[in-house]
């Protein structure tokens, strides 16, 4: 196995281009994994941790744009008023060690149906930032998940950053597992209200080869709610709002819960996320 | 260190101490290599997924999992193993809250305890619950580790 350890972020993109097939690494919490286990072994690994550029965070165009290499402890931190979906989503990743180690940008990279944080960048409308010697991309998360563990990257590239707006009103997330720390998702849900431009981001996880939306839920419960008087929603909007949410899924029964479960349990989350977010 | 390199050297301080690690195999966890190369067996190997905790040490100041941080991820920083952790007041409280039953998450406990210690003197029972949550004791001694950790913030 080869060992590539870059130093600047030009660097990496270089030895990217000469090594297409290298398995970037940075909190190492999903490649160690593969390594201990012996599940895969990778012809080479680069190892992202050197590279400075990749744990700063600032704004671009009213943007937060966040580099990949942030961690979720940091996330919550340090971010956590400005983006409240996402740091929610990520006090449920691992445990603490996990969260000292863990990045969104791996979570990016690794690309499960079940990543903690793909709901809530999806509810907000998050863009992922690719970087090659050719270039830079930023592609919009509701384009980027294209399979299970797959992506819409290219082989030169590498992730550096996501970016997404300040939260623009409330977020929330919900997750079911068997307890509270160190579960994978049995399915999660994301929510985002924009009341000045009237609009609601959803993301579901872990019920379906990729994250989701719920794109008619999105459509049918912007015009149910009175944005302006702030009324509660009608009992039959939330229902049908959870009904169209448990729709948009495309779950599987496997070891963590059944595809029936996974629909019930999303729409309920959807109703609870809903009610948090309007009162 | 840069490039392409097969066989890693890992030039990197643990407790204090600056230490090398020649020939590591790049795959190679700094679990491992703490274990297998430097003789430091305090950091126990059980799970090698992050899900136990019993690999809990410091690097660069936080509290991580050895078997999910590479090898050669370690070079140039600074580990912490239980064996260098200054946690006497928390080794005490487990011994004599009797949180120590077949011993094999005691380190990686006491690493965790130790880290929340230093964040939050004295803890509530639901930031101790957080704090070690990483943490598995399969004897299921929970109820005395929790009043360890007490008991330590009490001192």
């Amino acid at each position: 196995m080869e060992f590539l350890q870059p130093s600047t972020w030009a660097e990496a993109l270089d030895m990217k281009a000469a090594h297409p097939e290298t398995t970037p690494i940075a909190g190492g919490t999903d490649v160690m994994v593969e390594l201990n286990l012996d599940h895969g072994r990778p012809a080479s690994i680069m190892d992202l941790t050197r590279i400075k550029d990749l744990t700063e965070w600032g704004t671009d165009d009213g943007l937060l744009r966040i580099g990949a290499g942030v961690t979720y402890t940091r996330l919550i931190e340090e971010l956590g008023d400005r983006l409240p979906g996402l740091a929610m989503a990520s006090r449920t990743v691992g445990s603490p060690q996990i969260r000292n180690r863990g990045t969104v940008g791996g979570n990016l990279g690794t690309s499960s149906p079940a990543g903690d944080a793909h709901p809530p960048l999806l509810a907000a409308d998050a863009q992922v930032e690719v970087h090659s010697k050719a270039g830079v991309r930023r592609i919009p998360v509701r384009e980027f998940f294209t399979g299970p563990k797959k992506n819409a990257m290219l082989k030169d590239e590498l992730i550096a950053a996501f970016l997404v707006a300040p939260a623009p009103g409330p977020q929330q997330f919900s997750k079911v597992g068997t307890r509270n720390a160190m579960v994978i998702a049995v399915c999660s849900f994301a929510l985002e209200l924009d009341p000045a431009h009237r609009r609601v981001g959803t993301g579901i996880g872990s019920a379906g080869p990729t994250p989701l939306r719920a794109v008619q839920a999105e459509e049918f419960i912007q015009g149910e709610l009175e944005w302006e008087n702030r009324r509660p929603p009608s009992d039959a909007a939330m229902g049908r709002f959870g009904e169209l949410v448990a729709a948009a899924a495309k779950p599987i029964d496997d070891v963590r819960g059944s595809a029936a479960y996974r629909r019930h349990a999303l729409a309920v989350m959807a109703r609870r996320c809903l009610q948090w977010c309007w009162t | 260190m840069s490039a392409v390199v097969l066989d890693v050297r890992i030039e990197t301080t643990i407790n204090g101490e600056p230490r090398v690690a020649e020939d590591v195999w790049p795959g190679e966890s700094l679990l491992y290599v703490l274990r297998e190369r430097f003789g430091l067996y305090g950091s126990k190997n059980a799970c090698e997924q992050g899900e136990c905790g019993s690999c809990s040490v410091y690097l660069d100041g936080a509290l991580v999992c050895a078997c999910l941080v590479l090898g050669g991820q370690a070079g140039g920083r600074s580990v912490t193993t239980v064996e260098g952790v200054d946690a006497d007041a928390v080794q005490k409280a487990f011994v004599e809250a009797g949180a120590v039953q077949c011993g094999f998450c005691t380190p990686g406990l006491v690493v965790a305890a130790h880290e929340l210690l230093q964040r939050v003197p004295h803890p509530t029972d639901g930031e101790i619950r957080e704090a070690l949550a990483g943490n598995v004791c399969r004897c299921t001694g929970y109820g005395t580790i929790i009043a360890a950790v007490h008991m330590a913030a009490g001192r």
